[in-house]
């Protein structure tokens, strides 16, 4: 990479979005044009389009190692599958009346799960996590029953990278005769899945994640699952999707996992070397400041570092002029006046918690953007400190208690 | 990413006067790491004349918390702690070129943090001035005097707001009932008549930056195309006598829109003056329908129209 491409900017916020790779692109441009037609009618302008929607089917299932390709049904994006996967088990087993979940998921579930508990009466188990963002098994396992309809639990943690154990997660749930739903947005595309041997009954996943454009995902349903449709209309995707199909999209997305699944190699061996030696970096540059997640069972591509004692818009918006997009939980950053519910999930201290700050890397990556942040973080770090009361000029933490007026 | 002025912006990337002041005589602290913003105000002030010589600042925060408190910092020095007694956290604000509504409490922050220095200096205990106030928001330690104050300096009306000024309600929300209650309290005393100050600056919705501008008045009734066809022919009904008294005459061929199409015929045809004559009918159908028309010779009638 050049000079003149560190100018534009170095993307270390690939877990928000990425950029859409320019042979998804190339492969989706003729369906805007000469491919126009609507995969649905009888003429050979439809027949063109269906044949490029079944190809993109099947590279989703060779991405996600699904037994059969019928198995995929392609979505509007990741909160799309998670309500229709939840919302679909539920009304397809009327008589259980509870959903297990975790308290670190994406609002796509959480949210659901708090209007399905407040408004349609359902009980929502919400399982806790350790410091380390490890799931508590134990207390997994004491809520799941005869009541229970589905099990929702993500795949990998979109702020912390952590991994979930989802074969284990989705064999007790099947013991215990509920559906095993995981949203995978985060993980689809980073870890080698074969979902024709696993115990995973639903999985969603998001093309923006993974180099497609955004409005396109997909829900993988096991065959011979009990399914009911969100939305109802036309025969589309098996009548289990509703709606003309976003044509382009979906062949963006085919193009995207077969990209994906050529480049897994190397997302678990450069770009983890990569994130490494940038976290590794940080921490041996900046005082007080820790890793957040297990370190140990993460993303290769994602390292979450919470610096003690200043604020996370703050720090994003000095890495913002020297030209790094990152992320962070802090309150500021999204409006809301609490830290991230991820954050405060695991305990994380108050005096961290507002400045975890999230830099997730992909294929596109290079060392030289990674010495870059590497060389301007921990100058930023100190700038903030030196303004911050609760940091003293000795380096090292103060008293500082003020009140509240 | 917020929308925040060059000025914000100005006052983070550079922030003035931050760091510690070790001769400072009053010190005002506010917020805790719990809340997400904190702020440590320092002033030196002039035991005889009260002049606030210098001022630093420390703050944990976002960057308006940041902004603001470099704001408040060059806004006091040189006043006397009388006179910055008087600067609200709208003042701050207003001298940062507008906050983010949900970003308006960093600006009270600030101007808490004043008044505890200046309560510092004075000798009386900060937290005393508050004993009669009851803790509202327990989340974010908010009081009802502080809700008070922001209620009434920003002429806030609804708990969204008060939430976005001064945090309190912004997280458990248990304390909503009784937010409403303090808001229902001061807007009872100022006067719920009152007709409502424009609201401080925010960045984010314009109607809260500018007084509104007057409003037009009400347009006119939208003429339907019959109406509109009666008004033209009355207002060349009333128009025929005068022409005819010059021996010509004037009918109306067709209506285009914006285009009426008029054939002067006897005197008029051929007349020097006609050109005249069709101005005046233009003005007077004008006037008749209050909206711009072009009044034309029939001869220029689109062929096939």
């Amino acid at each position: 990479m050049t000079a003149n491409n560190l100018q534009k900017g170095i993307y270390l916020d690939n877990n928000a979005t990425t950029r859409v790779d320019p042979e998804v692109l190339a492969e989706m441009l003729p369906l805007f044009t000469e491919q126009f037609g609507n995969p649905s009618s009888m003429h050979g302008f439809g027949a063109a389009v269906g044949g490029k929607i079944e190809w993109a089917r099947k590279q989703v299932q060779a991405l996600l190692g699904a037994a059969h390709d019928s198995e995929i049904v392609f979505t509007s994006g990741g909160t799309e599958s998670d309500n229709t996967a939840i919302l679909s088990v539920l009304e397809a087993y009327p008589k259980k009346k509870s959903i297990v979940t975790s308290v670190v998921e994406h609002p796509a579930v959480l949210a659901l799960c708090d209007y399905l508990e407040k408004k349609r009466g359902y009980t929502v188990h919400r399982i806790g996590v350790d410091n380390r963002g490890n799931l508590d098994l134990d207390a997994y396992e004491a809520a799941l029953g005869p009541d229970v309809a589905i099990v929702s639990i993500m795949w990998a943690n979109n702020e912390t990278g952590t991994i979930f154990p989802i074969e284990e997660l989705a064999q007790l749930a099947k013991a215990a005769g509920a559906v095993f739903h995981t949203d995978a947005v985060q993980a689809v595309g980073k870890i080698p899945m074969t979902l024709a041997t696993s115990a995973v009954d639903m999985l969603s996943l998001s093309g923006h994640k993974l180099h497609a454009p955004k409005g396109i995902g997909a829900l993988y349903v096991k065959r011979g699952l009990r399914f009911r449709p969100m939305l109802r209309g036309g025969h589309q995707e098996r009548s289990r999707r509703a709606g003309t199909e976003n044509a382009p999209g979906i062949v963006g997305l085919g193009a995207a996992a077969q990209l994906a699944l050529m480049h897994m190699t190397d997302e678990n061996t450069r770009v983890r070397a990569l994130r490494d030696k940038l976290e590794q970096a940080i921490l041996a540059a900046v005082p007080n400041c820790f890793v957040t997640g297990n370190p140990a069972n993460r993303l290769p591509n994602t390292c979450n570092v919470a610096f003690e004692y200043i604020e996370g818009e703050a720090i994003l918006l000095l890495l913002n002029e020297a030209g790094i997009a990152a992320s962070s939980g802090s309150a500021c950053t999204s409006g809301s006046l609490e830290p991230s519910h991820v954050m405060r999930a695991m305990g994380v201290p108050y005096t961290a918690a507002h400045g975890a700050t999230r830099f997730s890397l992909s294929r596109e990556t290079t060392e030289e953007e990674i010495d870059r942040v590497i060389a301007v973080v921990p100058g930023i770090i100190a700038k903030l400190r030196s303004l911050s009361p609760y940091w003293s000029q000795a380096g090292a933490p103060k008293e500082f208690a003020p009140v509240y007026s | 990413m917020w929308n925040y002025t060059d000025k914000v912006k100005e006052h983070f990337f550079n922030p003035k006067n931050a760091g510690a002041l070790d001769e400072a005589n009053a010190v005002g602290e506010v917020g805790s790491i719990t809340c997400g913003d904190a702020l440590k105000l320092m002033m030196k002030v002039n035991p005889d004349s009260k002049v606030i010589e210098d001022a630093k600042f420390q703050t944990f925060g976002c960057g308006s918390a940041i902004a603001s408190s470099s704001a408040l910092t060059e806004m006091i020095i040189g006043k006397t702690v009388d006179e910055a007694l008087a600067v609200t956290n709208r003042d701050i604000a207003e001298y940062l070129g507008g906050l983010p509504p949900e970003k308006m409490h960093c600006s009270v922050m600030g101007a808490e943090a004043l008044r505890a220095a200046i309560a510092d200096f004075k000798g009386e205990e900060w937290v005393d001035d508050h004993e009669e106030g009851e803790l509202v928001c327990k989340c974010f330690g908010i009081d009802a005097a502080m809700i008070e104050r922001a209620v009434t300096v920003n002429s806030l009306t609804t708990l969204e707001e008060v939430t976005h000024y001064t945090k309190a309600g912004g997280s458990c929300q248990t304390c909503h009932e009784k937010i409403e209650e303090v808001l229902e309290a001061v807007l009872a005393k100022t006067g719920a008549l009152a007709p409502p100050k424009p609201h401080a600056p925010g960045t984010v919705g314009l109607d809260a930056i500018k007084p509104l501008a007057p409003k037009a008045e009400a347009a006119p009734a939208k003429l339907t195309n019959v109406q509109r066809m009666q008004k033209i022919m009355v207002a060349i009904e009333e128009l025929r006598p005068q022409i005819q008294r010059d021996g010509g005459d004037v009918e109306l061929v067709d209506i285009d829109g914006k285009d009426i199409y008029v054939r002067l015929t006897g005197a008029c045809s051929g007349c020097s003056q006609s050109a005249g004559t069709m101005m005046g009918v233009q003005a007077k159908l004008v006037e008749a329908l209050g909206e711009f028309v072009r009044v034309k010779p029939a001869s220029l009638l689109p062929v096939g129209a």
